[in-house]
């Protein structure tokens, strides 16, 4: 695990806090009122660890950069989706470009549609409880991730950044598929429990 | 409607990350748009994958930010939230596969009392998915399971050794299970199923012997 060692990353934990324009904030703005610039912010900010990501999906450079350009196009196209309450802004562009990943990468559909604002439970306005604990949310799951065994690391770090099915996972490890997702379970349920009594 | 089979929460994961195979994927999306309580486990999950995402090296990007395309494209005033209205019995997700009602699926009868309705994929050969109608009262075979199966049931239930399954119950099985599902006396039960799809002589023979495979 990398330390948490840059403060200005995007999405970190100044994103949805007070101090200069958050992401979230330039977000707001493309949505609000298509603002260019704060396109260019969240672009500079997002597309070297989009195309990161889709490289390590398997993908090469140019597709990886082809792919990253698409998926900051496409959160300026659907900016209107974004509600700052059901996440930040990372979360947000994280889920388009995995769901880009599975429709270009994979070439299949990618059926868990993005987050897209009118669930019931939360209110039309973020409230500074609920932004509070979704930050703090964020960084308990941080520290449970880093406390992780290695061997439910690994794993999940298959699935989520390699993009691998369980039965892949269990191909790549040479591990019984019931291994994989015991070690899955583990992990879930150390997440599951570092934020327990946030909701 | 009270959902009381969730998911595997490996399963959870797996489809936050967006690494399902599709077939799967389909099962989740519908079971998301039936259960709020899973969709909230979503939204923490999807936590891990920000985070790790947050983590990784930024790789060099050489073009700039792509403004003209940008600017030539207006925003998607689809994106606007509209409200989605119920039309049919059929979960929002699958409507776009099979229409909006489940009485109007081209249903092609496999059996004595069991129809069932093959959903296209983009691969096939990583799943299969598909719709299946079983009449009131009606068993099917004991099964075990090649792979992976997740079933869904989207109208009346089923009962077998692990409980009653009603209308937005997930089944999330591994291999190692094998069950004996009994339908509804009464309403019979319609379900999405998703069986992982490896192609493999022995289950081609399979399929020639028993239409109905996956049971």
């Amino acid at each position: 695990m990398i330390p948490h060692m840059i403060t200005a990353r995007p999405g970190g934990r100044g994103s949805n806090g007070p101090g200069p324009i958050s992401m979230a904030e330039f977000l707001q703005r493309i949505a609000e009122r298509g603002d260019v610039e704060a396109f260019r912010k969240l672009f500079q900010a997002y597309a070297p660890r989009v195309k990161a990501y889709m490289m390590r999906q398997g993908a090469n450079p140019d597709t990886a950069e082809e792919l990253a350009q698409e998926t900051l196009l496409t959160v300026w196209r659907k900016a209107g989706l974004y509600s700052g309450e059901k996440g930040s802004a990372t979360t947000w562009i994280f889920t388009i470009a995995r769901n880009l990943r599975i429709d270009r990468l994979r070439r299949e559909l990618s059926w868990v549609e993005l987050p897209d604002g009118h669930d019931e439970e939360p209110s039309p306005d973020a409230l500074p409880d609920e932004l509070l604990s979704e930050q703090e949310r964020k960084i308990r799951v941080q520290a449970a991730l880093a406390t992780l065994p290695p061997d439910q690391f690994e794993v999940v770090s298959l699935s989520y950044i390699e993009g691998l099915s369980h039965s892949e996972i269990a191909e790549r490890l040479q591990l019984p598929l019931g291994t994989v997702k015991s070690r899955m379970r583990l992990a879930y349920h150390k997440v599951r429990e570092s934020v327990e009594d946030l909701k | 409607m009270k959902i009381t089979h969730h998911p595997d929460p490996a399963s959870l994961m797996s489809c936050s990350a967006g690494s399902m195979p599709e077939a799967f994927g389909a099962v989740m999306a519908v079971h998301f748009s039936l259960c709020p309580c899973c969709r909230q486990e979503l939204s923490v999950m999807e936590h891990i994958g920000t985070t790790l995402f947050d983590q990784l090296m930024p790789a060099t990007v050489v073009r700039p930010a792509p403004i003209a395309a940008m600017r030539a494209m207006e925003a998607d005033d689809d994106a606007r939230v509209t409200p989605k209205t119920a039309v049919g019995d059929v979960p929002q997700p699958l409507v776009a596969s099979i229409g909006y009602h489940l009485d109007k699926v081209p249903w092609k009868r496999v059996g004595p009392g069991v129809w069932q309705h093959q959903i296209a994929l983009s691969d096939p050969s990583r799943g299969e998915l598909r719709l299946v109608k079983v009449g009131p009262g009606q068993a099917l075979p004991a099964h075990g399971h090649r792979g992976d199966e997740m079933t869904l049931v989207l109208r009346g239930s089923y009962t077998d050794s692990s409980g009653v399954y009603r209308a937005g119950d997930v089944a999330d099985l591994d291999d190692a299970f094998e069950h004996q599902p009994v339908a509804d006396a009464i309403d019979g039960c319609i379900c999405l199923i998703a069986v992982q799809g490896r192609l493999r002589f022995k289950s081609v023979i399979a399929r020639l012997a028993q239409p109905f495979t996956g049971f």
